[in-house]
């Protein structure tokens, strides 16, 4: 099997792939657009900030490649918000994938979000063998609200969409690679789509 | 719902864990990374290297370990000591920490808290606050509790979110060492003037203490070392005593 994890200059890349490594699969980091449409599974990783984010995905024209694709591709925390239609944060337009707008937490709750949080109503596949209300690792200041794509919630202030399904696209806030034995198995379980 | 984050930390010097390290059970306690996934595995759900050594190989002894801790361990670890740069952080990052804390660099250059956070992301800096209360008023210090500064604990914290800190690690200088609790008046306070999330750090002795500090001290996690390193406290006891007292925590 093939994975690629998306490298455009955002984030924690190692993580993610010392995580797949971890399953005893190995990744290639890669921007290259041949060797990411050839992949078995994509990786659209991200932290940071979104508009500059968006300027690097623009720069290397992987704007334009990531909605085209059509194996499974995995956006995770920034790399999700990023396959929304927009976000809050610097007034960015997104990739559009997921037709939700991105928008910052009110300070009714403390901002960032950091730490491990609960995720319910699991409706995909990729939450195989995930108990409901199990514990993930997040960071975040932003969210997606909940809409017919949202596949499972979280509550922080409000319910939340932490993970957004459509059709191959699928996107987590939370951190697999950080969350535990259960985030290895939705890793997994994306692995094995 | 969000919870509540055991925290536990490792000195480390040269590569290795430093003092107070005393598992039974591990082959070498030394081995910060065999540590590392020790505490994983029984539910620290955070964990902070605090590297103290000097020496001219420092930086490259510490991104191997970054480097081999983040191969090795499914939970997020902060990486602190001796960073003063964007490129100090920038090479931790690629090598696989999630977040930095910065303290004394901070407070000379308060500045770098805005460049880091640009750059990186508020939720990867954390600014560590080191402060002792002295006739009444909570002084920030530098060097482990050793120089004082002009700055109040409490101005500081502020001044520090608004450049764009994501977490606060506070360390009280009078309980740290004491085991007769942490800091909660002052920990009730920064969680109450701050929108960013408190580690309370300092003073743990028994597993009321983390109680009290979450209760009490309203802090987002409580981060200790001897209480863990010596086995006086484990991790799942603590969890379910913090469980049966109502803390929200990840079992």
């Amino acid at each position: 099997m093939k994975i690629v994890i998306i490298n455009y200059g955002a984030g924690n890349i190692q993580s993610i792939r010392f995580a797949i490594e971890r399953l005893g699969y190995d990744a290639i980091l890669s921007n290259d657009v041949e060797e990411i449409k050839n992949a078995d599974k994509v990786i659209f990783p991200g932290v940071g900030e979104a508009s500059s984010a968006m300027k690097m995905l623009k720069a290397t024209g992987l704007d334009r490649l990531i909605p085209t694709l059509t194996q499974p591709v995995l956006g995770i925390c920034l790399g999700m918000q990023l396959m929304c239609k927009y976000s809050e944060e610097g007034d960015t337009t997104g990739l559009g994938i997921f037709d939700v707008d991105v928008k910052r937490f009110e300070n009714i709750v403390k901002v960032p979000q950091i730490g491990w949080n609960q995720i319910s109503g699991l409706g995909s596949k990729i939450f195989n063998n995930v108990k409901e209300g199990a514990y993930m690792y997040l960071v975040h200041s932003y969210y997606a609200p909940i809409t017919k794509e949202t596949i499972a919630t979280t509550e922080y202030g409000i319910q939340y969409a932490t993970a957004l399904q459509k059709n191959n696209f699928y996107g987590v806030q939370f951190h697999p690679e950080k969350s535990s034995t259960d985030g290895a198995m939705i890793l997994e379980n994306f692995l094995n789509l | 719902m969000l919870a509540k984050r055991i925290v536990p930390c490792l000195d480390i010097k040269n590569g290795r864990t430093v003092k107070g390290v005393n598992f039974v059970d591990l082959r070498d306690a030394g081995d910060p990374v065999e540590l590392a996934k020790k505490y994983a595995e029984t539910g620290a759900d955070e964990l902070v290297f605090l590297d103290i050594s000097a020496t001219e190989e420092r930086r490259r002894t510490l991104v191997n370990l970054v480097r081999d801790v983040a191969a090795q361990v499914n939970i997020p670890f902060t990486v602190g000591g001796g960073i003063s740069s964007v490129e100090d952080v920038d090479i931790l990052l690629q090598n696989g920490a999630d977040k930095v804390s910065i303290n004394s660099s901070a407070v000379k250059r308060p500045q770098l808290v805005n460049e880091l956070s640009q750059k990186f992301g508020s939720q990867c800096v954390v600014v560590a606050i080191d402060a002792k209360k002295i006739d009444g008023e909570w002084i920030v210090h530098l060097v482990g509790g050793k120089v004082p500064t002009e700055l109040n604990l409490f101005d500081w914290a502020k001044e520090v979110e608004e450049r764009g800190a994501g977490e606060i690690l506070f360390t009280s200088m009078n309980n740290d060492g004491t085991k007769d609790g942490f800091a909660n008046d002052a920990l009730a306070r920064l969680s109450e003037e701050l929108n960013i999330p408190i580690i309370a750090s300092g003073g743990a002795g028994n597993m009321q203490h983390f109680v009290d500090t979450f209760k009490d001290g309203k802090a987002d996690a409580a981060l200790a070392a001897s209480v863990f390193h010596f086995q006086e406290i484990e991790i799942p006891d603590l969890k379910e005593e913090l469980k049966k007292q109502g803390i929200p925590v990840r079992l």
